[in-house]
């Protein structure tokens, strides 16, 4: 029931064009990559998915956020089914990457946002290795790229009332990582192929 | 005051069913004639265009059969989704946040409750005097100058268009006109139907006869032989549903044309703002149509005319 309430909810915020340009819906594993511009990407990008994949898919996000206040908590762990990495100061037993792994498990897609962290507009940042590692080690998962546009004006870092413009994803064709592909390489043309959604 | 359905609203109400249905009958013919691709796509989209003006016009005489509080809503739900599109097309920055929340969740609700209230010395200057005064000093305080000036006239045009306008449609049940009490829903009926019919017709009459376009760098589908084609027909039209109006056959058909020219003009001016920003249409809201600023931009330009003509002349 919260789901479903939480699901209408997001699609009426940010009012969400969704168009899957290189890929259809599927709930077979999954890891959409995406730019990360506001706290309602993750949200908007699970709500967007058709309710057969929105079950298997979790959201990955910053556990230093989400435990914060009891209804980010609720929401994270209840209802999103979220993946809580730690973000600030891994450690060999806090790794993002196992926590992730165990997470994929045998039927689980990720949404995750390599950046690290929101970018207040402009151009994405670097991506983070963890893409990288995470496509080492599940060559059979596939790797889309999501572009995400307009919810930072939505709801842009620091404030707490979103405005209710009109948001778009666009989901990308899949990516693999090459054999004996470099990390850089590959994080850079994982990057492209968010980038060159915009054209789209 | 008498009730809202009398008989001359079912007439009219009635028409708009038998032209819909007309045009549902028409659409399916031609479906099945043509079989080129791009006849068909024509037809497709005239026949998603159809499909959507059943929905339309279901919403809207539901609405109206509430009065004053179901037309009111109504159109405050229609000023929320104009706005919304146009400042999602509108470069906004992080320092407008604020200002954008007083704009959707405080200026545009008390504009339609100032209508619901029939507060017409408030209703007609809260948002080119007060909003348009206060609205820039929130994005003042926020600090951010850079293009100060253009992002407060877009978000103040927004305003103007998307609220300010299409609240004078539902403000033409607080008119009074003598000899004309209680029957006020007919007018709001006559302006959208004039206004929608004028669209339509310079869209059939440009689409079959149309050569000449007026202004080929801002509408391509604006043909010579639309615009005169559908103001002569839409007035004519208009002329004929006098007797469901305040008007004589003359007057009617004199409010009319001042419909269709404001109406052409808004398309212009519309079409012109997506040019700049570089789209076709204003969003996907409704099949067909494009966005709900698409399907608006005409009635934008002929309701705060309108309202004001009969007021000036009638009241």
């Amino acid at each position: 029931m919260t789901k479903l309430l939480l699901v209408i909810a997001a699609k009426l915020i940010s009012g969400t064009t969704v168009r899957w340009v290189g890929c259809q819906p599927d709930s077979r594993q999954r890891i959409y990559f995406a730019n990360h511009t506001s706290n309602l990407d993750a949200l908007v990008i699970w709500a967007s998915l058709p309710s057969a994949v929105r079950t298997v898919t979790r959201p990955v996000a910053a556990r230093d956020y989400w435990l914060k206040g009891a209804i980010r908590r609720y929401l994270a762990i209840h209802v999103l089914n979220a993946v809580l990495i730690e973000r600030k100061r891994p450690t060999v037993q806090d790794n993002p990457l196992h926590d992730m792994l165990a997470a994929l498990g045998d039927r689980h897609s990720l949404i995750i946002f390599p950046e690290g962290g929101r970018q207040s507009g402009g151009e994405m940042s670097p991506f983070k290795g963890g893409l990288f590692h995470l496509a080492k080690n599940r060559p059979d998962v596939e790797f889309i790229p999501v572009l995400v546009e307009n919810l930072n004006r939505i709801l842009p870092k620091g404030e707490i009332v979103p405005v209710p413009l009109l948001g778009s994803l666009r989901f990308g064709a899949p990516i693999k990582l090459g054999s004996g592909e470099e990390k850089a390489v590959f994080l850079e043309r994982a990057r492209t192929a968010i980038q060159v959604l915009q054209t789209t | 005051m008498n009730p809202p359905w009398d008989k001359q609203l079912i007439g009219l109400g009635g028409g708009v069913l038998m032209l819909l249905l007309a045009a549902s009958i028409i659409g399916w013919f031609l479906s099945r004639r043509f079989t080129n691709p791009q006849g068909k796509a024509t037809i497709e989209n005239l026949n998603a265009r159809t499909r959507a003006w059943w929905v339309m016009a279901l919403v809207f005489g539901l609405a109206m059969a509430l009065g004053l509080v179901g037309t009111t809503i109504l159109f405050g739900l229609v000023s929320f989704l104009a706005l919304r599109e146009f400042i999602t097309l509108t470069p906004t920055t992080p320092g407008d946040h604020r200002t954008l929340f007083w704009t959707f969740f405080v200026v545009l609700p008390l504009q339609y409750a100032l209508i619901g209230l029939q507060w017409y010395g408030l209703f007609s200057i809260l948002i080119p005097v007060y909003a348009f005064l206060i609205l820039p000093l929130r994005s003042a305080a926020a600090g951010d100058c850079h293009n100060f000036l253009e992002r407060t006239a877009k978000i103040q045009w927004g305003l103007m268009i998307c609220v300010y306008c299409v609240s004078y449609i539902p403000a033409l049940l607080t008119l009074h006109i003598p000899g004309y009490a209680g029957q006020n829903a007919k007018l709001v009926f006559y302006l959208v139907l004039v206004a929608q019919l004028s669209d339509v017709l310079q869209y059939v009459w440009g689409k079959t006869l149309g050569r000449t376009k007026i202004a080929p760098d801002v509408s391509p589908n604006k043909t010579w032989a639309g615009f005169i084609g559908g103001v002569a027909s839409t007035v004519l039209v208009g002329a004929g549903l006098w007797w469901a109006t305040p008007f004589t056959p003359w007057q009617s058909a004199g409010m009319s044309l001042a419909i269709t020219f404001m109406g052409f003009g808004g398309g212009l001016v519309m079409s012109a703002i997506k040019r700049d920003r570089g789209i076709k249409d204003y969003g996907n809201l409704i099949e067909g149509h494009g966005g709900m600023m698409d399907r608006i931009d005409s009635l934008c330009y002929t309701a705060p005319v309108f309202f004001h003509l009969t007021r000036y002349f009638f009241t």
